[in-house]
């Protein structure tokens, strides 16, 4: 299973991480999803963005299945995941990792405890050794203070449970990351230190992310593609400049509207200082 | 293509070299880190340029191999080593357990940290206690602040909802004893007193007994628990905030309507079991339920009614307030919820039982008997 997914990857004709079709969700009465396609690329970092209530928790939530659609298809890593089999879903399993946006860390474990979990679940033949060692970089890697391994979640900041909740999604060392509202309710600094975070990791262990945000900062400095979802369904994919010169109602207030365009300004001025370093560096 | 990672051992120049092979990804490790674990000596070269893949754990394996054994990476193509710079970067000194203290002065620590909490909440008790009181006191001199819906609301959950199983539960009851009391009084040619035994134990102590056990059970822990998630979610500061009272709010209407649920509950529950035992000395013993009826009025005291009405109230009093206390008591996790309301039902029925002592002493000693 994982031979054939991991082949079918390596050839690049196939660099559709995740796949959604026709996908169908309603609670009750109230239809959330209808007739949405969404596929995410191999080593992109897509946003997805939309008013609160259109359902990307939701989206997000069909996909890694803890919530299942009424209909439509669902396929991460070629895996079918509303038909395949309890092996092969658990297969996708140990190839994502997942940031909830409350971190969701394991209340009554530390944190370097809390980074073992999965490891222990899907590998239980590592050394208690390599497993305190793994935990100890792992919580070096996103950031977290040395002497944060034996802490417990209530004692951390909020900044610190969600680079805990990443240390803990990133322990399989997984190809795919979702992450939903990984900044929200940070500062602006701490923010900004998570972007560069994301980027960093996506540069370095060439990861897939599914990101939700809010966060027009890190919508136009990190992202390479945003899908906007609207109308319970995904009405585009694209780059910023693409989505901007759609002339979609809720599209141009979103990305134009006065915190859309201090972010784009921000965006621009430090291109416009990186060129300025550029030619002062060849003059 | 992808196989399981490996490698072999052998001399190039006098070196001991290790030429890695295969994937060094975590799926595909399996045996390798043993093997490393159990390799002898030191001065290795470790060769890299057989491996096709590489994650963070592959790397941080060849990064410690090389760093405890004073290893030479030699190969490495410049994706494998961009990855061994991180890993390297992130290996600094990181606490991962907690210091663990020495033996005795752990054991002495627990003994005076359960001392110390022991107290605390003695002490945590009587606080609530008189914060509860203060509360009643401003609800009364302002009775528009009294929760009227939340009282009623109250009421049908502890009171209602219970019915069922409380007049289950006293109904067996009733025949148990019954049916025990007989199998001894026969003995002495005594049957007919066992209307007085069902009568008077399940109407003084019983009937209110296994009521309070029950709202223990049912309504003691159910409010340490809301309580309990409440205060986790920050729901009480947000009150607090707002300007209401959680005392007022959540406490007093939870404890008010215990206590005027108590009595009501512990009659009905008395006279459920006694028409259970009734139902056993017809049929069982032959006692037509008119006899029964006759004997269990001469033989029952009107004191043992007002006892029970008595000690009621303050059973539900004790119960609501262990419950409320407890979740309130909760600050850190989920876990805490659960071992708060274990405590929660064991304090309630553990403070009933002994004033049950204390009032079967007192009601003897004023001739209530």
């Amino acid at each position: 299973m994982r031979a054939g997914g991991e082949a079918a990857g390596k050839d690049g004709d196939e660099d559709i991480v995740i796949s959604v079709k026709g996908l169908r969700n309603c609670f009750g009465e109230q239809l959330i999803h209808e007739d949405l396609d969404l596929e995410v690329r191999r080593g992109e970092i897509l946003g997805v963005v939309g008013g609160s209530g259109t359902g990307k928790s939701v989206l997000m939530r069909s996909i890694i299945g803890l919530q299942r659609p009424d209909a439509g298809e669902v396929e991460v890593f070629d895996v079918p995941m509303l038909t395949a089999g309890e092996a092969a879903q658990q297969g996708v399993r140990k190839r994502w990792g997942i940031l909830f946006q409350g971190a969701a860390l394991f209340s009554t474990l530390t944190l370097a405890e809390n980074v073992q979990v999965p490891l222990r679940e899907f590998y239980p033949r590592l050394s208690e050794k390599l497993l305190d060692e793994i935990a100890a970089y792992k919580i070096v890697m996103v950031g977290l203070p040395p002497d944060a391994g034996p802490k417990f979640p209530a004692e951390l900041s909020g900044g610190m449970k969600k680079r805990a909740g990443i240390a803990r999604a990133l322990a399989l060392d997984p190809e795919l990351l979702f992450l939903d509202e990984p900044t929200a309710g940070l500062d602006p600094i701490g923010a900004a230190a998570f972007d560069q975070l994301t980027i960093d990791l996506r540069d370095r262990l060439g990861l897939t992310v599914f990101l939700i945000t809010h966060d027009l900062d890190t919508l136009w400095t990190i992202c390479d593609r945003v899908a906007v979802l609207a109308d319970r369904k995904v009405i585009a994919v694209g780059t910023i400049p693409e989505l901007l010169a759609l002339d979609h109602e809720w599209i141009q207030e979103y990305f134009r509207g006065p915190r859309g365009r201090a972010a784009e300004e921000a965006v621009e001025e430090a291109e416009a200082r990186a060129e300025a370093a550029e030619g002062d560096s060849k003059g | 293509m992808s196989s399981v990672a490996r490698f072999t051992e052998s001399a190039r120049e006098g070196r001991r070299v290790l030429q890695f092979q295969g994937d060094l990804v975590l799926p595909k490790l399996g045996v390798l880190p043993n093997r490393l674990d159990r390799l002898k000596g030191r001065g290795f070269v470790l060769d890299l340029s057989g491996v096709n893949r590489m994650d963070t754990i592959g790397a941080w394996l060849v990064h410690r191999t090389a760093r405890q054994r004073d290893g030479e990476i030699v190969g490495a193509s410049d994706g494998v080593a961009t990855l061994l710079r991180q890993v390297e970067a992130a290996d600094q000194p990181v606490k991962v357990r907690p210091d663990p203290p020495p033996a005795f002065s752990r054991v002495l620590g627990q003994v005076g940290t359960a001392t110390m909490l022991a107290g605390q909440t003695m002490l945590g008790l009587l606080a609530f206690f008189g914060a509860l009181l203060v509360s009643t006191a401003q609800v009364i001199r302002h009775p528009r602040r009294f929760r009227v819906n939340a009282v009623v609301q109250r009421f049908e959950v502890v009171g209602v909802h219970a019915f069922g199983i409380i007049g289950l539960m006293s109904f067996l009851v009733g025949i148990v004893i019954a049916q025990q009391g007989a199998v001894q009084l026969r003995q002495f040619g005594a049957e007919v007193f066992t209307v007085n035994l069902i009568g008077r134990s399940s109407l003084k102590e019983l009937g209110v007994l296994m009521t309070a056990i029950m709202v223990a059970g049912r309504s003691g822990s159910s409010f340490a628990a809301q309580l309990g998630s409440m205060k986790l979610a920050e729901e009480v500061d947000a009150m607090r905030t707002i300007g209401v009272s959680p005392m007022e709010a959540l406490v007093l209407p939870r404890v008010f309507a215990t206590v005027m649920m108590m009595p009501l509950l512990a009659f009905y529950a008395a006279i459920v079991s006694i028409i259970g035992g009734g139902i056993f000395c017809w049929i069982g013993l032959d006692i037509p339920p008119i006899t029964f009826v006759q004997r269990t009025r001469e033989v029952i005291p009107m004191t043992d009614l007002w006892q029970m009405l008595v000690k009621a109230p303050v059973f539900g009093f004790i119960i609501a307030m262990a419950g409320c206390f407890q979740g309130m008591q909760v600050e850190a996790n989920a876990e805490e919820v659960g071992l708060r309301t274990t405590t929660a039902v064991v304090q309630g029925i553990f403070l009933v039982i002994v004033l049950d002592a204390f009032f079967a002493v007192f009601f003897t000693s004023v001739g209530w008997l």
